[in-house]
C-alpha cells in the first residue's frame, strides 16, 4: 500500500474518534474551544508519529512478552518532551489543557496503533499511519469543538461568528454539553452512512 | 472541622460534586465500553477501586521519597505509568495464585485498567491537590482516601449507567442513534443531574 493511501485511511475511513471510538477522554474534555482542540490534536499527533517510528524500528529486538511496558515507556518519553516544550513556549495553552497532557500516555489511540500497526509494519508506513491517525484525531476534535464553541460561546477560534442578539447557551461548554454534542454528531455520521 | 469532617467533605466531593467520569472526564473508555451488563460493570468497578487505592499509595511514596528528594519531577509521567503497569501486573498474579474465584470474575478487567486514565489521573491529581486550608499538600492518608473515594465515584456512575442501558435494550431507538450515540446522550443527561450537586455547600 502506498504512503498516501495509508495516510488518508486514518482521516475518514478509520477515523479514530468516530469510527474506532478510541480516546474518548480528551475528545470530551478539551473540546471547549477550537484552540484547545487544535493544541491537543497536534500534541497527540507528534507523540503518535514519533512513537510509531521508534516502535517500528525496535520491533525485531522487542521480546513479545514485555512489549506493552516497552511501548508505554517509549510513549511516555515523548509525552514528557511535549509537556516540557508546551510549558516553555505556549504556557497559556499548557495551563488550559492541564492534566490532559500527561494523560496522552494512556490515550488508547496511541497504544492501540503501536500494537495494531507499528509493531507489524516498516518505519515509513508507520510514520504515514501516525500522521493519518493523528490528523484524523485532530480533525474530529476540532469538529466537536467547533459545534461546542459556536453554540456555547458564539465564537470560533476566538472570533465572534453569531449575531449580537444570539445569547450563548453556556451548557454546550459545560460537561453535559460535551456528551450530548458528541452523541448527536455520532448519530449524524451514522445517518449519513446509512443513506449511502 | 475535625479530621473526620474533612474526610466526609473529600468523599462527597470525589463521589458527587467532582465526579471522575461526569465532571472530570476521566475513565470514559470503560464507562462507555463495560457498561452494557450490570455484573461486568460491578466487576470492573471493584477492580478500579482496588487499583486506584493501591496506585495512590505507591505513587505518593514514590513522588515524595524519590522524585522530590532527588529533584527529578520531570520524570513523573514515566515513573507513574510504569508503577501503575507493574502494580496491575503484580495484583493480577497475586489474585490468580491466591484467589482463583476472584480472578475469574475480576481477571479480564485488570489488564484494561493500566490504560484507564482515571488511575493515572488520580495519581497526578494527588500530587497537586491541597487540603481544605488551601496551603498544605495531601499527606499519605489523604492520597489513599482520595484514591479510594474517586474509585467509588467511578463505580457509582458505572453501575447507574449499566442499569439504564440494560433497560434501554428493550426500548425502540432510531437506528442511527443505537449503541454509542444514545449512550453518550444518556451520559450527558446524567452529567446534568450531577450538576445539581455543585450548589451543595458542605
Amino acid at each position: 500500500m502506498s504512503f498516501i493511501k495509508q495516510l488518508s485511511r486514518g482521516l475518514i475511513k478509520e477515523n479514530p474518534t468516530f469510527v474506532i471510538v478510541l480516546g474518548m477522554c480528551p475528545t470530551l474534555a478539551v473540546t471547549t474551544s477550537v484552540i484547545n482542540a487544535l493544541g491537543m490534536g497536534f500534541a497527540a499527533t507528534f507523540v503518535l508519529i514519533c512513537s510509531n517510528a521508534i516502535i517500528s524500528l525496535i520491533k525485531d529486538i522487542t521480546p513479545s512478552k514485555i512489549r506493552i511496558p516497552v511501548y508505554v515507556v517509549v510513549i511516555a518519553a515523548f509525552v514528557s518532551v511535549v509537556d516540557m516544550v508546551m510549558a516553555a513556549y505556549v504556557p497559556a495553552l499548557h495551563k488550559s489543557l492541564g492534566l490532559f497532557i500527561p494523560l496522552i500516555v494512556v490515550n488508547c489511540i496511541i497504544l492501540g496503533r503501536a500494537e495494531a500497526f507499528a509493531s507489524k509494519n516498516n518505519v515509513i508506513m508507520s510514520i504515514a499511519d501516525g500522521i493519518g491517525m493523528g490528523l484524523g484525531f485532530t480533525l474530529s476534535l476540532s469538529l466537536v469543538a467547533t459545534v461546542r464553541e459556536i453554540i456555547g460561546a458564539g465564537t470560533w477560534l476566538g472570533m465572534r461568528v453569531t449575531p449580537l442578539t444570539y445569547d450563548p447557551a453556556l451548557i454546550a461548554i459545560l460537561a453535559p454539553g460535551a456528551f450530548i454534542t458528541l452523541g448527536f454528531l455520532m448519530a449524524l455520521m451514522n445517518m449519513l452512512k446509512e443513506k449511502k | 472541622m475535625g479530621y473526620l469532617g474533612q474526610i466526609f467533605v473529600m468523599a462527597m466531593t470525589a463521589i458527587f460534586i467532582q465526579n471522575f467520569v461526569l465532571a472530570r472526564f476521566l475513565g470514559l473508555c470503560p464507562y462507555l465500553g463495560v457498561s452494557k451488563k450490570l455484573d461486568s460493570a460491578l466487576g470492573m468497578g471493584l477492580a478500579v477501586i482496588f487499583v486506584m487505592t493501591l496506585a495512590s499509595a505507591f505513587t505518593f511514596l514514590i513522588n515524595k521519597y524519590l522524585l522530590i528528594r532527588y529533584d527529578i519531577l520531570y520524570l513523573q509521567t514515566i515513573t507513574f505509568i510504569l508503577t501503575i503497569a507493574a502494580l496491575v501486573q503484580f495484583v493480577e498474579m497475586v489474585i490468580q495464585k491466591n484467589a482463583p474465584a476472584l480472578y475469574n470474575s475480576l481477571g479480564v478487567f485488570l489488564p484494561l485498567i493500566t490504560t484507564n486514565c482515571a488511575v493515572l489521573g488520580v495519581a497526578i491529581l494527588n500530587t497537586t491537590a491541597f487540603r481544605p486550608d488551601g496551603v498544605t499538600a495531601y499527606n499519605f492518608l489523604d492520597s489513599v482516601l482520595n484514591g479510594f473515594f474517586s474509585g467509588v465515584g467511578f463505580t457509582v456512575v458505572l453501575l447507574a449507567m449499566a442499569g439504564i442501558r440494560m433497560r434501554l435494550e428493550k426500548s425502540e431507538i432510531p437506528k442511527s442513534m443505537q449503541g454509542m450515540p444514545i449512550a453518550l446522550i444518556l451520559a450527558g443527561i446524567m452529567a446534568l443531574a450531577f450538576y445539581g450537586f455543585m450548589g451543595w455547600k458542605i
